[in-house]
């Protein structure tokens, strides 16, 4: 997925990034070995950013800071700060539906030239008519398959398998 | 959290809060890492930082406060490497681990731990 964004698009040596929702870190490490100036991966989570941290300085990455924040409730100064926003947000549930959406509102608001985002596939249409309607240019770049593990008792299969596009969003405001 | 990181941040996440920028530092354990030197990158970050507020922030740790920045940006010191690598060393190099923020308005604290600044709020803050 990195190399493609760096590859392809050029989003992420010497580019300011942010990774929302960054979890254990994979898309900020990711980054920072592919060149990033700086990165930002941002969590609400503790224990996600503690085996983020470690992750870090196991592998001895200096670039990348950390942020515990709640990713929808980002102030305004952090808006525009950053080149290039990569994120895998959750997929919702019937609980939060649209949670993914939210990311992504969040995601436009801090990059000034591209966000790089998962959604089911699913969704598409969904997602292509909210980006027209938002003035935001959105594009599948590579459809995935995606192994999602049960993790919750009411999960009856072991592990379903989902699809998923693996988009690129630019900005309305660029 | 690097000097960066904290340009960037505001305390006016909590509804009391007009501005909440910029956060005070108060650190007890503060490091520094190596990191590579880009000068283009530091020169186009030159473009989107709240200068003054750096040059208030490293007068805030024990690390950088001896360090001289230009007060204003000029296009020479764009241009002047040394100049251009204090910059990077004082934006990336130097972390702050553990201390932490405190609004300018209302005297909140958020806690720095191993390097992650914690600006989650209360419900009632919000």
């Amino acid at each position: 997925m990195l190399h493609t964004m760096e590859t392809q698009f050029g989003d992420i040596d010497g580019r300011r990034v942010a990774d929302i929702g960054c979890g254990s870190g994979r898309l900020s490490i990711g980054s920072a070995m592919l060149g990033a100036g700086y990165v930002l991966g941002i969590d609400i989570d503790e224990d996600a950013l503690d085996i983020c941290y470690n992750n870090l300085t196991d592998l001895e990455i200096s670039t990348v800071d950390m942020l515990r924040m709640d990713a929808l409730a980002l102030p305004p100064s952090l808006c525009k700060c950053f080149d290039t926003v990569v994120m895998n947000p959750p997929f919702g549930t019937k609980h939060n539906k649209g949670i993914d959406m939210k990311f992504l509102r969040a995601g436009l608001e801090l990059s000034t030239t591209a966000v790089y985002s998962l959604h089911k596939t699913s969704t598409r249409e969904h997602i292509l008519k909210v980006c027209n309607d938002w003035g935001v240019k959105a594009q599948v770049v590579a459809e995935l398959r995606y192994d999602i593990p049960a993790t919750y008792k009411h999960h009856k299969k072991r592990s379903v398998d989902i699809e998923v596009d693996f988009y690129r969003f630019e900005p309305a405001n660029k | 959290m690097k000097i960066l990181t904290h340009n960037m941040l505001t305390s006016n996440i909590i509804k009391s809060v007009k501005d909440g920028y910029p956060l005070k530092i108060a650190a007890t354990e503060v490091q520094e890492v190596d990191v590579d030197f880009n000068p283009e990158f530091i020169q186009r970050l030159l473009a989107k930082l709240n200068w003054s507020v750096i040059c208030e922030a490293i007068t805030q740790l024990d690390a950088t406060k001896d360090i001289e920045l230009p007060e204003n940006l000029t296009d020479e010191v764009k241009e002047d490497e040394d100049m251009l690598r204090k910059i990077h060393h004082v934006l990336l190099e130097v972390e702050v681990i553990e201390g932490k923020l405190i609004c300018p308005e209302t005297g909140r604290e958020f806690p720095i731990n191993k390097g992650i600044p914690n600006m989650l709020l209360n419900d009632e803050e919000v």
